[in-house]
């Protein structure tokens, strides 16, 4: 099984972890990743808030430098996934935008590049059973949120792998790791995402009803799968601990570490120490397993 | 919402404007208030997303430019998930926001649109985004130097904030990009 992997550009900074750990996974798996060379910023939300042409171009640019090697482009942030995802609807369904998306970035491209995300390749092309099978540790019954966000699951039209309101693939990993994925109501609710230092007082009000709710729902951790909604979990629980009075300590892990875990990969590519909560639940709930195993 | 119209005024405004940009036709909304319900940042803004665009069709102006919730809005998509009649309100948000600028609306409280320069200038010049000269340019234009200070002892030490930018990238398409798109208008 062979991808073009593109990392985006919190790989290379906030998301760090959540780059090595599903590198980690891929490996254990026998899943190649092949980086895309010369891959360049899809744009995020400051493209799309500013232009449309310019957010379409930034993106495709890294889709039809992919088309040559003709695989599949798999990609961890969501946010990423998104715009990827968008550029290819724009070029596709509408001419107009093709056009001026080929002039801006001087050539052609037609939309035709599939765009996946890795826990869609997970599930879809490589199983729960294939990867039941290379696990070596359990998340032994640790309640785990699974937290999904926006930009993973909508717009329906264009992200299409997972129910908007609903959606069930990440669950479905936790499962087959052993662990117990609470069922919550606050899957796809919104962190505030990149108003993370231009309105601070938003994401910090967001980000606490998500992780009372996810406390409420008796969850010991929350998985993600995007790079914003990582930092702005993990990070602003200092200030809900210092504006509000309010302690959670909910360690926030990429569903991609949990997986490393339970694949026995190196602690440095795991990269829970990158964690602002320490999550010792985690690795007790996989340590008690393992001992009560010998 | 109080919301007056003149008796025999023509609607024109600014809707035709954000319908081209946007691709999206306004006139089918019946003001349900779904999007307004699932929105996150509704209860923190002045106009909520029906709001929004029950003004745009009864033709406001540029004074709509103003509002809040053009730069509080995260674009989250809930609003378009809901929407029954498939209205993409996040588009018109994105066109909203671009007239914003264009036009000189007021400076939003948190000064997203310099946010969205600092980003988008390192994007332009590494080719991909360089988190250190992109906070030092929003944080010297805003002068917030200190919110957040505490956490980045520790970001840095763990390797979450990048000391150096990234050198990889295809820079000169990226380039060629900018110059072609919002430099050129
Ligand atoms: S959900 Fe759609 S139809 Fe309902 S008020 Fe909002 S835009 Fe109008
Ligand atoms: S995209 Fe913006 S307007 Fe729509 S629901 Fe999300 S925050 Fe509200």
């Amino acid at each position: 099984m062979k991808y073009t992997y593109y990392p985006g550009c919190s790989a290379e900074s906030t998301s760090r972890d959540q780059h090595t750990s599903s590198k980690a996974v891929a490996e254990a798996l026998g899943i190649d990743f092949i980086e895309l060379k010369g891959w360049s910023c899809c744009g995020s939300t400051p493209a799309h808030q500013t232009d449309r042409v310019l957010a379409a171009s930034l993106s495709a640019a890294n889709l039809q430098l992919a088309q040559k090697a003709g695989r599949d482009v798999v990609v961890n942030c969501a946010s990423c996934y998104s715009r990827l995802k968008t550029a290819n609807h724009e070029v596709s369904s509408n001419p107009g935008m093709r056009q001026k998306v080929g002039e801006a970035m001087g050539g052609e491209y037609d939309g035709s590049v599939n765009v996946r995300h890795f826990i869609e390749v997970l599930i879809h092309d490589l199983g729960l059973g294939a990867l039941q099978e290379k696990l070596k540790y359990s998340l032994n019954g640790l309640k785990v949120a699974p937290y999904y966000g926006c930009l993973l699951v909508r717009p329906r039209e264009i992200m299409g792998f997972d129910d908007p309101e609903n959606p069930t693939s990440m669950d479905r990993l936790i499962t087959a790791m052993g662990g117990e994925s609470i069922d919550w109501p606050h899957k796809v609710e919104c962190c505030g995402g990149g108003l993370a230092l231009t309105r601070t007082d938003l994401v910090i009000s967001l980000t606490d009803s998500i992780l009372s709710m996810a406390e409420a729902a008796g969850a010991e951790c929350i998985a993600v799968a995007c790079p914003m909604c990582q930092v702005n979990l993990d990070m602003r629980q200092l200030d809900i601990e210092r504006n509000r009075g309010k302690q959670y300590n909910l360690p926030i892990l990429y569903i991609t570490q949990l997986l490393a875990l339970c694949l026995g990969a190196s602690r440095e590519k795991t990269g829970l120490n990158k964690l602002m909560v320490p999550p010792e639940k985690v690795t007790r709930a996989v340590i008690s397993g393992v001992s009560a195993a010998t | 919402m109080t919301i007056r119209i003149k008796k025999g005024k023509k609607i024109n405004g600014i809707i035709s404007s954000v319908q081209e940009m946007s691709g999206v036709d306004l006139s089918v909304c019946f003001q349900c208030k779904k999007c307004t319900s699932g929105c996150p940042v509704s209860a923190h803004s002045e106009s909520p997303p029906a709001e929004i665009i029950r003004r745009l069709q009864l033709g406001a102006g540029n004074e709509i430019l103003d509002s809040d919730l053009i730069w509080t809005c995260a674009s989250c998509e809930t609003c378009f998930a809901r929407c029954p009649m498939r209205i993409d309100t996040a588009a018109v948000m994105d066109a909203l926001r671009a007239l914003a600028m264009a036009r000189g609306a007021k400076v939003p409280a948190g000064n997203a649109p310099l946010f969205n320069k600092a980003f988008l200038k390192t994007v332009e010049i590494f080719g991909r985004t360089y988190d250190l000269g992109m906070i030092a340019a929003y944080k010297i234009g805003t002068s917030t130097y200190l919110q957040d200070t505490d956490k980045f002892p520790a970001m840095l030490k763990k390797g979450k904030i990048a000391l150096l930018p990234s050198w990889d990238a295809d820079k000169k398409t990226v380039k060629r990009i900018f110059n072609k798109t919002v430099k050129t208008r």
